[in-house]
């Protein structure tokens, strides 16, 4: 129900320069998530789309009506942008039951009462809180307090809504849930939804779009889920979004060879010039056969850890001094006689792997 | 938050702050150094060194220092020994005990004194008249109108400064530490001497340096006890000074650089209590309470019960029902029998006499409107203090600090000087000029309240309420003030009870009409109308204590609620 139009945007605190000149555009009823590290910047980006502080230059626009642009002084305060938002905090009022805090916004607004009840129990039938309108935030699960904040957020049905980390807090398994429900909510409603997070596999699974921010508050990289996670434009970018294997290859004539191992490699082909280059795979991309001595079944490693997690078995493999990890289906490591244990030697091939250019230190793996 | 570009309500707040606290506090405080360093058009050390070295001014300035040390040392030594009995040892009955300790804190200290005056003056005192008619004594067994009798009064009301700060440690500290030394072969002196007192030393230093503070700015117990022999502290010669020279420029003087002298003390005092408690913060000394290791008394339990009791009697007991006694005497100095007895007194004050009418009264309001308007004077400050990013709060939390540094002399007579038309204002001989005095006295009070509850106000929760549309005065109501309303409960009675007994500010600045209850008790003992004196400090004791409890279970009751 609204675009975000931001525009070169410099924040500064003190002498550093949180966000400098950054640009984004937001389609209208899309669901877009900022993605980065702690600290990288995306909470103040919020903070200034909503209003809670001022950029220090750059223009914001929503929904084609500027609402920040320090070059004219112009600056909409945040009652007047007509937008919802969820905290990672909840911020729920402790002193308003459940009905009394989805109804203020309408509230505020100077909703007729009959509309105003309706539009309430609403909000609070879409969440699921219906029966706990009388309950006090302090009588509530932290999953519930986060309902009411996105049923206040909702229900004066605003053109954006704004969350910032709001799943952070609960249980893996409420953290699924209310991603599913976020999602169908946006569906239902047509919002336009920016959401905050560090968390990828939220962003993956919530999004219609992605931009991944890095530690300096620089843009690296906007597109779709799969594209951004298939096609990551550099290493920080298949880094963050996940268990990253990185293996140093290096080229001679036609051949490639990975270093200390004399046999060529046969995984898959770079679609990268040069010399050097790395291969990047996920652990699920990793294929392990028992070592029969045959180098076309692939790289020799020796297994240093195995460790059953239930659906999956999931190895770390030392493949010529290059330490990676490799999760396989359980069931299949069954069928097939694939339980290794340590000190086992072993055969890997990849399944896909993207490249890199020049040799990438393999960081944070284990 | 919100408008940076254009004069918004934090800018409006903002000033707004600014301004109570520079009226209030900033511009009496700055008459009185700019009185006491400026004379004839130059700034002046060497005057300032001059008017410290006259016999009168010296001699003040040593009584306070060394009544303030002494009810220091003998302060702490009893309440660090309660404390340590109520909380350490299988006394019976400790609970109880505990809070009859408390008990002190609520009685002002003024009207103790006034009761041991009838007690143990040299002459007319009851109990050396006992002793002299009786048992037959030459002189009286003790004189009251000494050091020793102030620092005696003294300790019996301040104790309980050291008695909550060291019970409280006593209490939360990890009974392991005492028991891991005890496994290690320490007897229990040894535990005591080594571990206990090491731990606990912060609390009964910060507990001391409160004691210190309090009793150097205090008034009510050397006015009644010293004026007779002429010993006078800083804030009584304050009172001489304004009072009797009738505010000449020279007494204005004096008593300007008496005044600077104990702000000067104060600042240095809480500045080392600070220090104290900083380093003092052990970790071992957690949040939660334990349940201590308990010394067992054996054969002294029955002996240190009834010790505990006979202080109780002698210290609380005792002053009261004199209080009340005497109040009901036909006339000051007859024996407590029943023909000697009469209502009269009381319903005299209470019905018939305008004096004593008006100075209840008095009180009543100014605590009433005082407690007000401080409290949501409090608020507005404190909010921007903790809550708002605006340019120059440093300044602002300079000017809040200052109201705790400042003793109540001190303001009396910074107001003087700043609204006896100086500025076009003329205050002086209304209860105006003590409401401005109350306001500045109990600022501090109401800062610490509020603030400790926006500190637990997330900022989140009023961004919240600004996405959900509400402008900052809409969130300021609808969300900041109810969720630190307990905050302004607690700095409201925070200034209504203590500015019901109130003495030494109001002392300075009374007129005619606008006596409180405590210059009115005080200024009937002057004038030695002892009898109505006693009956309207006993009315005074019967609004307080009912005062505080009926507070007492309110709070309780929310708590609950």
């Amino acid at each position: 129900m609204a675009d975000i139009h931001i525009a070169g945007v410099t924040k500064r605190y003190g002498e550093k320069n949180v966000l400098d000149t950054f640009s984004l555009e937001i389609r209208d009823g899309e669901c877009f998530t900022l993605l980065g590290p702690s600290g990288c910047g995306k909470t103040v980006l919020l903070r200034l789309i909503a209003g809670f502080e001022p950029p220090d230059g750059g223009v914001i626009r929503i929904d084609g009506e500027t609402v920040a642009d320090p070059a004219s002084g112009l600056h909409l305060p945040p009652d007047q942008r007509g937008l919802g938002m969820v905290f990672q905090d909840y911020a729920v009022w402790p002193h308003r039951d459940v009905y009394e805090n989805v109804a203020y916004p309408l509230k505020l607004a100077r909703t007729e009462p009959s509309v105003l009840r309706e539009r309430t129990m609403r909000a609070i039938h879409l969440v699921g809180l219906e029966g706990l309108e009388k309950r006090l935030p302090s009588q509530l699960s932290g999953g519930q307090q986060q309902r009411v904040a996105l049923a206040r957020a909702l229900v004066p049905e605003p053109r954006l809504l704004l969350l910032d980390e709001p799943l952070n807090n609960l249980d893996a398994n409420l953290r699924e849930e209310m991603r599913f429900e976020i999602k169908s909510l946006q569906k239902k409603l047509g919002v336009t939804i920016l959401y905050i997070t560090h968390d990828q596999e939220i962003a993956l699974g919530i999004s219609d779009r992605i931009a991944v921010m890095d530690e300096h508050g620089r843009l690296r990289q906007t597109g779709a889920p799969e594209e951004v996670y298939e096609r990551p434009a550099d290493d920080f970018i298949f880094r963050f979004l996940g268990v990253a294997n990185l293996l140093p290859v290096r080229r001679e004539g036609e051949a490639l060879y990975v270093q200390g191992i004399s046999a060529p490699w046969r995984g898959p082909v770079p679609d990268k010039a040069g010399d050097i280059l790395t291969a990047g795979f996920r652990p699920s991309d990793v294929l392990l056969e028992h070592d029969n001595g045959d180098d076309s079944a692939g790289l020799p490693g020796v297994v240093c850890r195995a460790s059953f997690l239930g659906a999956q078995m999931d190895y770390l493999i030392d493949i010529a001094g290059t330490l990676i990890r490799a999760a396989l289906p359980a069931h299949e490591c069954l069928n097939r006689n694939l339980l290794f244990v340590e000190g086992d030697a072993c055969r890997v091939m990849l399944a896909t792997a993207q490249w890199f250019e020049g040799e990438i230190a393999n960081r944070g793996v284990l | 938050m919100g408008n940076t570009s254009r004069f918004g309500t934090a800018q409006f707040l903002f000033a707004l702050s600014v301004g109570i606290l520079v009226a209030v506090v900033a511009v009496p405080m700055l008459l009185i150094f700019f009185n006491a360093f400026w004379v004839n058009g130059h700034f002046n050390i060497a005057d300032v060194i001059r008017v410290l070295r006259q016999g009168e001014t010296y001699k003040a300035l040593l009584n306070s220092l060394f009544l303030s040390s002494g009810v220091t040392v003998t302060g702490t030594l009893v309440g660090t020994f309660f404390a340590w009995l109520v909380t350490r040892t299988d006394l019976p009955f400790k609970r109880t005990m505990k809070l009859l300790f408390l008990v002190p804190f609520m009685l002002p200290a003024f009207i103790g004194a006034l009761a041991w005056k009838m007690l143990l003056s040299p002459r007319a005192g009851y109990i050396n008249r006992l002793f002299m008619d009786i048992f037959g004594f030459d002189g009286p067994i003790f004189d009251i109108y000494s050091y020793a009798g102030i620092i005696l009064v003294e300790t019996m009301y301040l104790f309980p400064f050291v008695f909550i700060q060291v019970s409280g440690a006593l209490e939360r500290m990890d009974p392991t530490l005492e028991e891991s030394a005890r496994i290690s072969g320490a007897d229990l002196f040894t535990i005591t001497r080594k571990i206990t007192i090491p731990l606990v030393l912060p609390s009964i230093l910060s507990g001391a340096l409160l004691i210190m503070l309090y009793s150097m700015a205090h008034f009510g117990t050397v006015a009644v006890l010293g004026a007779e022999t002429g010993i006078y502290n800083i804030p009584t010669l304050i009172y001489e000074k304004i009072h009797q020279s009738a505010g000449s420029f020279d007494s204005i003087r004096t008593a300007t650089v008496l005044a600077t002298v104990l702000v000067i003390a104060a600042a240095f005092i809480l500045w080392l209590q600070n220090r104290v408690l900083s380093q003092g913060r052990y970790q071992i000394i957690a949040g939660k309470s334990f349940r201590p290791s308990e010394l067992k008394l054996r054969g002294w339990r029955v002996p240190m019960f009834v010790f505990c009791m006979f202080y109780i009697a002698l210290t609380i007991v005792l002053p009261t029902a004199t209080i009340f006694m005497v109040g009901g005497l036909k006339t000051y100095g007859l024996p407590f029998v029943s023909e000697n007895m009469t209502w009269n007194n009381y319903k005299y004050i209470l019905f018939e006499w305008d004096l004593t009418r008006d100075a209840i009264w008095n009180s009543v309001s100014l605590g009433l409107i005082a407690a007000l308007v401080t409290m949501f004077a409090g608020v507005i400050i404190s909010y921007v203090i903790v809550k708002m990013k605006v340019r120059g709060k440093g300044f602002l939390e300079f000017l809040g600090m200052l109201p705790f540094s400042v003793p109540g002399s001190v303001i009396a007579l910074g107001v003087i000087l700043a609204w006896s038309g100086k500025f076009g204002i003329n205050l002086y001989n209304t209860v105006w000029i003590i409401l401005v005095a109350y306001v500045a006295r109990y600022m501090a009070f109401s800062l610490k309240a509020n603030s400790a509850a926006l500190e637990q106000v997330h900022d989140s929760l009023v961004e919240a309420a600004r996405a959900s549309g509400a402008t900052m005065w809409q969130a300021l109501k609808d969300i900041v003030i109810p969720l630190v309303r307990p905050g302004m409960m607690a700095a409201f009675f925070l200034i209504f009870l203590p500015a019901l007994r109130e003495l030494t500010v109001s002392v300075l600045l009374y007129g005619p009409t606008t006596r409180t209850i405590g210059v009115a008790i005080y200024t009937l003992n002057e004038d030695g109308e002892t009898v109505y004196s006693a009956a309207l400090a006993g009315i005074a004791l019967v609004i307080i204590v009912t005062g505080e409890i009926l507070i007492k279970r309110l709070v309780a009751g929310k708590n609950n609620g």
